[in-house]
């Protein structure tokens, strides 16, 4: 019994750690690749943890009008759901420490917790920045979370058709590649539930072109513009374990093949090869869907972004969806 | 439905990220709409007019460089040309088109400057990185020509202190050879790409009527195609010479709206002007002196003996930069007054302002290319109140004042 609690202990530990290092990480080779296309140099890739070390030490400062308490808790709400959803994922084919107590629409929950917690913090801190800042997070959250959805829930209801037990366990998504249960149809689909999911990923993060709660050349920073020092630290490790929270989904739900089923190997190697390819995996969702769309866009207005999320991305996934029916119905691929 | 959120204000400003300069917004915003607005310069008054009246004309010239670090060529221009006139300077022909060539360039270099930043404030990095990389070419340049990147110190009254020479030439075509190829690349990145037009179309919309009766100028003005540019309305320096024609939007889009979008595409448009102008220039030069005397102390000679008033009126890049000074027989002289192309345009912002997204604020506000600090009057400020002057006191204030150049 207390061996099971400390290897909890210890794995979450250690899954934090390797959150906020590979994150970190992520926003380094981010920030690097999109200088190079925009033809500059760009900051070294360990400069996000330069500027967290320098956040670390300095001081925190509280407006005086803000709410002290919800303004203190919200970065470590934020950070604390961040690492929780990384619980629930897998790394390469290594399975989450509390895979078996919640299944993939907890993570969707979950995936809410840290913009509530910034929304939260936004409004306690007592700026109208913030305060307009945080009413655009909700809008931006409402616009996103039903593509969201219907991707997450097109790919575990064709694996439940195709006879899979317990289809919403994210165990079983990472073992069962959802492309190898559908047909043409199917994978048609899939590619536009990819395609909706690699949209969504920006609005997740809030970066642009959905950066609109925190647009810098309007709202200075918008929800995050009174925080400094450790608090703005905490958001930035939080929004970096984000970075590997999303891109793991993705990972998780599209990409989900390891080198180790392929070419047999000896266990450790396996592992170790399995963490390798998933990690490129996770460089290249990143690649894709943060920094190539974040280099060709413009910021959009809060107006565009529910238009496009709702109709363009709905519309995309709900054609998806409907696709993966039509080939759950024809019998193509694996059917029960 | 929107009348029953409660409005709140928004400061914005002096010192915020959409601004370069500090100035302040107050907006009254209902949800995420501007329903009203104020703003507040005179954060950055520097008070030039107040060190130039004790200063000669030759040091002055000098001195309106510095009162703007983009469209420095244009202010320097319109005091020497003021100059000129009231001392009767006559000067020489190729001066006038070294002082085009200048100006064309810094037209360039200041229309990709503003790119940049309209680009940055609609969240569009990659391009504001783009335009700044090319307006590079337009700084080397000019420091091939005049020897400085910013602040030229090239006009002189009596004409330019460095010639354009020959060998300078091929340096100058190859760059501007350079910059067609990228025109259309940028007018293509610009006009083209559905953020871009999806943000700025219908955006800040100034019809023509009240373009005209908000008395702005320059490409603002021009945007709502009202068809007023200097360079052809009252030609100065070598555009009398020169073959160009007016920018207006539909000239690309085929019709006006007077909106930002129509505001990108007179200054884009207005870059490939400058080219073809800046060639013609070079093709025509006319040999001889570059000043019309090159020993200063017979130029302020010149000055210390003239009496009389005069404007200079000069397109700068943002509009109509108009210098206005009066000698009395005396080294400094009497009277200057520099009105910059900001100050005319400033007032559309309550116009183009009302009824839009705060998102739209930054571009809108940056669609003018606001220069506040060549713009920036005293703001009085008393008990720290600051005193509102109405129209009588203001009117009071301008006849004491003529009073008091005209010692009567």
């Amino acid at each position: 019994m207390l061996s099971g609690v400390m290897a909890a202990v210890v794995g979450c530990t250690a899954v934090a750690v390797y959150g906020m290092v590979f994150g970190l990480f992520l926003q380094g080779i981010d920030r690097k690749c999109a200088a190079h296309m925009q033809a500059r140099v760009g900051p070294p890739i360990r400069q996000p943890f330069i500027d967290i070390g320098k956040l670390l030490c300095k001081d925190n400062v509280v407006p005086d009008n803000a709410v002290r308490s919800v303004f203190n808790a919200a970065p470590l709400i934020a950070l604390a759901a961040s690492v929780t959803i990384l619980l629930y994922l897998p790394v390469g084919s290594f399975m989450p420490i509390l895979g078996p107590w919640g299944d993939i629409v907890l993570i969707m929950y979950l995936l809410t917790v840290p913009a509530l917690a910034m929304v939260a913090g936004g409004f306690a801190s007592g700026s109208p920045y913030a305060t307009v800042g945080s009413q655009r997070e909700m809008v931006t959250m409402i616009a996103y979370e039903f593509p969201l959805a219907i991707a997450i829930i097109a790919i575990a209801w064709r694996l439940s058709i195709a006879g899979v037990a317990d289809p919403f366990l994210i165990s079983t998504i990472a073992q069962t590649s959802v492309w190898s249960v559908t047909g043409p149809f199917g994978w048609l689909g899939l590619l536009l539930l990819l395609l909706v999911l690699a949209w969504v990923t920006p609005a997740e993060l809030s970066r642009v072109p959905c950066d609109t709660p925190e647009a810098e050349t309007e709202l200075a920073d918008g929800l995050l513009i009174e925080y400094s020092g450790r608090n703005l630290a905490l958001f930035s490790l939080s929004a970096a374990v984000k970075t590997v929270a999303m891109a793991t989904l993705a990972v998780v739900l599209f990409l989900p093949w390891n080198p180790s089923w392929f070419i047999g190997m000896a266990p450790a190697v396996a592992f170790i090869a399995d963490a390798l390819f998933f990690i490129v995996k996770v460089v290249l969702v990143v690649f894709f869907s943060v920094s190539v769309i974040r280099v060709m866009m413009a910021r959009f207005r809060i107006n565009h972004l529910v238009t496009f999320y709702w109709k363009y991305l709905g519309i995309a996934g709900i054609a998806g969806l409907v696709l993966i029916v039509l080939d759950a119905m024809f019998g193509m691929g694996v059917v029960a | 439905m929107s009348d029953s959120k409660p409005s709140y204000n928004i400061p914005l400003g002096p010192i915020h990220p959409a601004l370069k300069e500090p100035i302040l917004f107050t907006f009254k915003i209902n949800g995420e709409v501007v329903e009203d607005l104020d703003f507040a310069p005179g954060k950055v008054h520097r008070g030039i007019e107040w060190m130039g009246m004790r200063r000669n004309p030759v040091q002055i010239a000098h001195l309106c460089d510095r009162i703007c670090g983009i469209c420095g060529v244009s202010h320097t221009m319109a005091f020497c040309r003021a100059i000129e006139q009231i001392a009767e300077i006559e000067v020489p022909e190729r001066a006038h088109y070294v002082r085009t060539i200048v100006a064309e360039l810094e037209r360039i270099q200041s229309h990709l400057l503003w790119a940049g930043v309209a680009a940055h404030e609609l969240g569009f990095d990659t391009l504001f990185h783009l335009a700044w990389r090319v307006r590079e070419d337009a700084m080397d340049l000019l420091e091939l020509i005049t020897g400085n990147r910013v602040n030229y110190g090239i006009i002189q009254v009596g004409g330019v202190r460095r010639d354009v020479t020959v060998d300078q030439f091929p340096k100058i075509n190859e760059t501007l050879a350079a910059y067609e190829d990228v025109a259309g690349k940028l007018l293509k990145l610009f006009l083209e790409d559905a953020s871009i037009r999806v943000r700025c179309r219908d955006t800040g919309v100034m019809t023509r009527q009240q373009a005209l009766e908000l008395c702005t100028v320059g490409p603002t003005s021009r945007a709502s195609g009202l068809e007023m540019d200097v360079r052809l309305d009252a030609p100065y320096a070598a555009y009398g010479d020169l073959d160009f024609t007016m920018v207006l939007p539909d000239q690309y889009a085929g019709e006006i709206r007077g909106d930002v979008y129509d505001r990108i595409i007179v200054r884009l448009l207005e870059v490939v002007q400058s080219i073809s102008i800046i060639r013609q220039c070079i093709d025509n030069m006319p040999p001889g002196e570059v000043m019309w005397e090159t020993k200063y102390a017979k130029i302020l000679a010149t000055c210390k003996k003239a009496e009389g008033e005069a404007f200079g009126r000069v397109e700068a890049p943002r509009g109509e930069c108009f210098h206005y000074v009066r000698m009395n027989k005396s080294e400094k002289p009497e009277a200057w007054k520099v009105k910059a192309s900001t100050y005319s345009n400033q007032m559309s912002w309550l116009t183009m302002l009302k009824n839009e997204q705060i998102a739209d604020i930054p571009i809108i506000v940056a669609s003018i290319d606001p220069c506040m600090s060549c713009t920036d009057r005293v703001a009085v400020v008393k008990d720290g109140t600051s005193a509102i002057l109405t129209k009588q006191d203001l009117h009071r204030l301008s006849v004491e004042k003529t009073r008091r150049i005209q010692g009567c």
